[in-house]
């Protein structure tokens, strides 16, 4: 009866765990944004591949340098670096000169993320932090695009990618106004095929809306994204500016708004940051809301061609205030509570 | 076999695997006694019962050896013929060491049990049924152990309309109601017209699983003619079992935050309760052993047992064979069940299952924790709609104040939900747990 006379192992219910774990659920957004990063490469050629790679390797390495200045374990094994080093890539202009990017990824990973606390405790979306910080630091560099299918874009890299630090470097080709670009200055619309198909030119991984759709797809099917954020954003976004394209047909469509710029990227994969959206069902909602009237508004009366960036970053800030203010009803309370 | 389609349930919840097929199959049957039985005087919510024996006494089997010591407590009954050894302090699940009555066998008694009383289901009034399960020392057999006479004294103020009969044990791997759902039909539907008449209940609902369709169907079958019984499935979904669950489930009320079912208009008993209600109170009996599941992949023979109030959780084992890797014995089931720090600990009348996990199981729940990433699953789980998430950071805080006034942590009946999904490994229902105890401790001492 040896089994009988070991130390018993002492735990508190339950003593059954779901499979899912944070990591797994880190790395799965890297493969849902798997897609969308090859045909940034496919469109834009080794410019994407270069700034991909630098802006994902700079996020590791900062969170992971990080790490071992404060005698901590390194925490780049939860994936979460990475995500945040490949979505800021995919939010960059192609020929961003590589040193701006790289400081933007360690912008994004140790102010935006670190500072607060890492992981779990960051108020903003690191990634777009980041870009927030280029778009301040280089307003001009992040609004030079780069024109999407080049034919000689897997053989020559735009000389801007490797411009000295602290210079701007030439442009080779100062071309490929972005659809946004073109109807704010232009009032030149842009076919809205080309757009969904990612046809067009604008930062790397924003272009192709089908694919973005579809790593989202990949998420939801694996309740590891809520659908309700990107759907009301879209809603909120389609109603609004319906209404104003109605009065003022100039405007853009709503099928133009949602399927131009950085739309797509923002609403399913960075409003849908866990970390930095409300966890209440109607925190969600008004969340969603209020970032699809921010964009509409920024997009249609600003001075910017774009503003998911800034609709974001907007929600974020008051994640916890709609936490705090929008509880869902707990069972037993208000009026179901006692009626008979 | 045919299956059962249920519409009913409540809101959230989780789908943990069952893993019910190893016993569901296996009829109860009798387990042999200990060598000694150890036989706890609180092994029920409220007062501890008071000892009517004495060292060196000889008792017969179903003789009482313990009254009740306040309303709030049960009767206590010998589970066999034997000899006290002594009356003294033993270890209890918890940790803490409970005066208890040690009762060692005769070797070859014959066991059978001194007639009664008997209380008649159709001469008695509200007030004797009542008493009468007190007297027979009935408890919440489901696992929380509350006395059930105490539930079925319905306050003046209050009215009852419908008893809820709960046959759903949403928890995995036990499947000991379900067996009594199958094997003691007479016996639940007798128990039913006692506890209709105790508390007043125009109609009676047994609410069972919809994994369990043999149940469903037999016994809806069986219901005795004129009694106002009605059989209904519901969803499996975890925790279905909890009372305001079920009552959400069935009747669509909800119980108000602090209050009883008796504030909606119902009262829940389990169902291996009511069965022994039904076969004890006509011979005027008391609970001396109970059915329980022995199972989990650290036990050689899992089945369900019938198994003698006080027998040690050692002797149990043995009998029913430990593997090798066995690590965690777990009293009741993996969603809400404890981990026992000693095998000296007795079965006691709450007991429904007996666990046991190996190195294995017991590692899926050992993962690194990460911080909250605010993924949401935690309030997608909770059947009360809680903030766990929310309260989680609290807790690690010590803002205890503020999870009970503005997260109404107290409304929090630990089922697990939240800790289950987290994929943070956050011990959430832990923290909630412990929270709540150190509430009530200030507000005791205030």
């Amino acid at each position: 009866m040896n089994v009988l006379n070991k130390t018993l192992e002492i735990r508190t219910s339950p003593h059954l765990k779901s499979a899912v774990s944070t990591d797994q659920i880190m790395m799965h957004v890297v493969i849902a944004l798997v897609p969308t990063t090859l045909f940034a490469i496919y469109a834009f050629g080794l410019a994407a591949l270069l700034i991909l790679s630098v802006t994902t390797f700079t996020a590791i390495l900062t969170e992971h340098i990080y790490c071992r200045l404060n005698n901590k374990e390194t925490t780049i094994t939860d994936w979460s670096a990475a995500i945040t080093g490949l979505l800021l890539g995919l939010t960059l202009p192609p020929a961003l000169p590589l040193w701006m990017a790289a400081l933007g990824s360690v912008a994004s990973i140790a102010l935006v993320k670190l500072l607060f606390g890492g992981l779990g405790y960051n108020i903003f979306n690191p990634a777009l932090g980041g870009r927030a910080i280029l778009q301040a630091a280089f307003p001009v560099a992040i609004t030079t695009w780069h024109p999407a299918f080049l034919a000689d874009r897997f053989s020559s890299i735009p000389s801007s990618s490797f411009a000295w630090p602290f210079t701007t470097g030439t442009y080779d080709a100062v071309a490929g106004a972005t659809p946004l670009g073109n109807m704010k200055f232009n009032q030149v619309s842009t076919d809205v095929t080309d757009m969904a198909m990612g046809l067009t030119s604008g930062s790397v991984g924003e272009t192709s809306a089908v694919l973005i759709l579809l790593g989202g797809a990949y998420l939801v099917a694996r309740n590891m994204m809520n659908w309700k954020i990107p759907v009301v954003i879209f809603i909120t976004v389609a109603i609004l500016s319906g209404i104003v394209n109605f009065f003022n047909p100039n405007t853009p469509t709503p099928m133009f708004m949602l399927l131009s710029g950085g739309m797509m990227l923002g609403a399913v994969f960075m409003a849908t940051d866990m970390v930095s959206s409300p966890v209440t069902d109607r925190g969600i909602i008004a969340y969603s809301v209020i970032i699809g009237i921010m964009v509409t508004v920024i997009r249609l009366w600003g001075g910017l061609p774009e503003g998911m960036m800034y609709a974001v970053l907007m929600g974020n800030a008051v994640s916890p205030l709609l936490n705090r203010s929008l509880k869902s009803r707990v069972y037993g309370t208000g009026k179901k509570g006692g009626a008979k | 076999m045919t299956t059962v389609v249920a519409k009913k349930t409540f809101d959230h919840g989780v789908h943990p695997p069952t893993f019910k097929d190893g016993t569901v199959k296996r009829e109860i049957r009798q387990f042999p006694f200990a060598k000694v039985l150890i036989i706890a005087l609180s092994q029920h919510l409220g007062a501890p019962a008071k000892a009517i024996v004495r060292e060196g006494q000889e008792v017969q089997r179903g003789e009482k050896i313990a009254e009740s010591g306040g309303f709030v407590s049960v009767t206590m009954h010998a589970p066999v013929s034997g000899i006290i050894k002594k009356i003294g302090w033993a270890p209890s699940l918890n940790g803490k060491m409970v005066n208890s009555i040690f009762l060692e066998p005769f070797p070859a008694s014959g066991q059978t049990i001194e007639p009664s009383t008997p209380c008649d289901v159709d001469t008695a009034s509200a007030d004797e049924i009542i008493a009468a399960i007190q007297e027979a020392g009935i408890v919440g057999l489901g696992g929380a152990a509350f006395p059930t006479h105490v539930k079925l004294k319905i306050p003046e103020d209050k009215s009852i309309d419908t008893l809820i009969i709960n046959g759903v044990e949403c928890e995995p791997y036990l499947t000991t109601d379900h067996r009594v759902m199958l094997e003691q039909q007479d016996d639940i539907f007798m128990g039913i017209r006692y506890i209709l008449k105790a508390t007043g209940a125009q109609r009676a609902i047994i609410g069972i699983e919809a994994n369990k369709p043999d149940a469903i169907i037999s016994l809806r079958e069986k219901i005795p003619a004129g009694l106002p019984i009605t059989v209904e499935a519901v969803k499996v979904k975890y925790p279905q079992g909890a009372e305001k669950m079920l009552i959400t489930a069935l009747l669509g009320r909800e119980v108000p935050s602090g209050g009883l079912p008796a504030d909606c208009g119902s009262v829940v008993v389990n169902v291996a309760t009511t069965a022994e209600i039904g076969r004890l109170l006509p011979m005027g009996r008391g609970i001396i052993e109970r059915s329980i599941t022995i199972t989990g992949p650290g036990v050689e023979k899992i089945g369900n047992y019938l198994i003698p109030i006080g027998t040690p959780l050692r002797y149990a084992l043995e009998q029913a064979g430990l593997k090798k890797n066995a690590t965690r014995v777990i009293l009741g089931g993996p969603m809400m069940g404890f981990t026992v720090s000693s095998l000296d600990v007795p079965i006691t009348k709450g007991t429904s299952g007996l666990l046991v996990l190996t190195d294995h199981e017991s590692q899926l729940t050992i993962r690194k924790e990460y911080a909250c990433i605010g993924c949401g699953y935690c309030l997608d789980a909770c059947p009360i709609f809680l903030n766990p998430s929310r309260m989680g950071r609290l807790a690690k805080f010590e803002q205890y104040d503020a999870m009970e006034k503005e997260y109404n942590l107290m409304d929090c009946f630990e089922c697990g939900s939240c800790s289950y999904v987290c994929p943070s490994n956050i011990p959430l229902v832990h923290y909630f747990r412990v929270s709540k105890g150190i509430i009530r401790d200030k507000k005791a001492s205030a």
